[in-house]
């Protein structure tokens, strides 16, 4: 599994991110700054990190959806190559095109910080094979931005195409039909609010964050 | 050549932070305020061929999020 981080000035779950893929895939992954240009070769999954890239300047994402690397995430999410993005990765992934709808601020105006229990609403996407369908799970959250807003025909098409792939079981931050996770048309980009990568050890609190990196991989590999 | 752009959320987009103004121009005792949007002023300082289009080209690919929010361009002077 050769996998890459991309670390954007402001990120701070690069770390984390990067801890859970070289446990998880047994491989430390690359990690890429937002200035790079190229990608490493044969690279098998992407994954753009929560934290608050440029500041949050002028919308959280916004700025890093514009950055060099961008370019070459892009042109590799379009052929094919499976990424994922949390908490800011998943602003940055809606600024960029990737997925539909826009993160705007909590309903609450609260930055929230917590455990939540989500609903696994597709458990078929390559990054959710390892959970059954309709099962609970629980990780954690830690946003200011993560109230997921789209127009009524985008939801409705993203619920009957089976995008909805995490729901919060109660209302967390005001999000449309309290959507936590989406993927795109072609099933290979994934966003999220609340961390996976967060949850992967016993000493965590909870180990629910693993088992979507333990699907990707073994996704991979029946594939390759 | 100086431009003004006003980027507001578009009708129907809750304004979590203008609601939270509101409630406390409520607090303030100012009563008959009907309802509170919050937008953003972003003043541009452009060369003088630089055309109206270019500038909601800017807009729309980085200024404004066109899925929660519209934009107008204003001459400044």
């Amino acid at each position: 599994m050769n996998s890459a981080v991309i670390t954007f000035p402001g990120s701070n779950c690069d770390r984390d991110m990067m801890v859970a893929l070289r446990d998880v895939f047994g491989k430390a992954p690359t990690q890429v700054w937002h200035r790079d240009t190229a990608l490493p070769d044969n690279l098998d999954f992407i994954a753009l990190p929560g934290g608050f890239s440029y500041g949050d300047y002028l919308r959280s994402g916004a700025m890093a959806a514009n950055s060099p690397i961008m370019r070459e995430v892009k042109a590799a999410a379009e052929r094919g190559v499976p990424a994922l993005g949390v908490c800011n990765g998943f602003q940055v992934l809606t600024e960029a095109g990737l997925l539909p709808g826009a993160l705007m601020r909590n309903a609450g105006q609260h930055f929230v910080c917590r455990d939540v229990a989500l609903k696994v609403e597709n458990a078929q996407t390559l990054f959710t094979a390892a959970y059954d369908a309709g099962e609970t799970i629980t990780i954690p959250v830690a946003h200011h931005d993560g109230n997921y807003f789209a127009d009524e025909a985008t939801l409705d098409a993203l619920e009957g195409d089976g995008r909805v792939v995490f729901r919060y079981t109660q209302a967390t931050n005001g999000s449309r039909r309290d959507i936590a996770g989406i993927v795109n048309a072609g099933g290979n980009v994934l966003g999220m609010m609340p961390h996976p990568e967060r949850a992967i050890d016993p000493a965590h609190g909870g180990t629910d964050g693993r088992r979507l990196f333990q699907a990707v991989m073994e996704g991979l590999a029946a594939t390759a | 050549m100086k431009k003004r752009i006003f980027v507001t959320l578009k009708p129907g987009v809750l304004d979590p932070q203008g609601r939270a103004v509101h409630h406390a121009l409520d607090g303030l005792g100012y009563a008959g305020v009907n309802d509170v949007r919050i937008g953003r002023l972003i003043e541009l300082d452009v060369a003088d061929d630089v055309s109206d289009e270019t500038i909601a080209e800017m807009c729309e690919k980085l200024l404004a999020n066109m899925v929660i929010e519209n934009y107008r361009i204003e001459d400044a002077g």
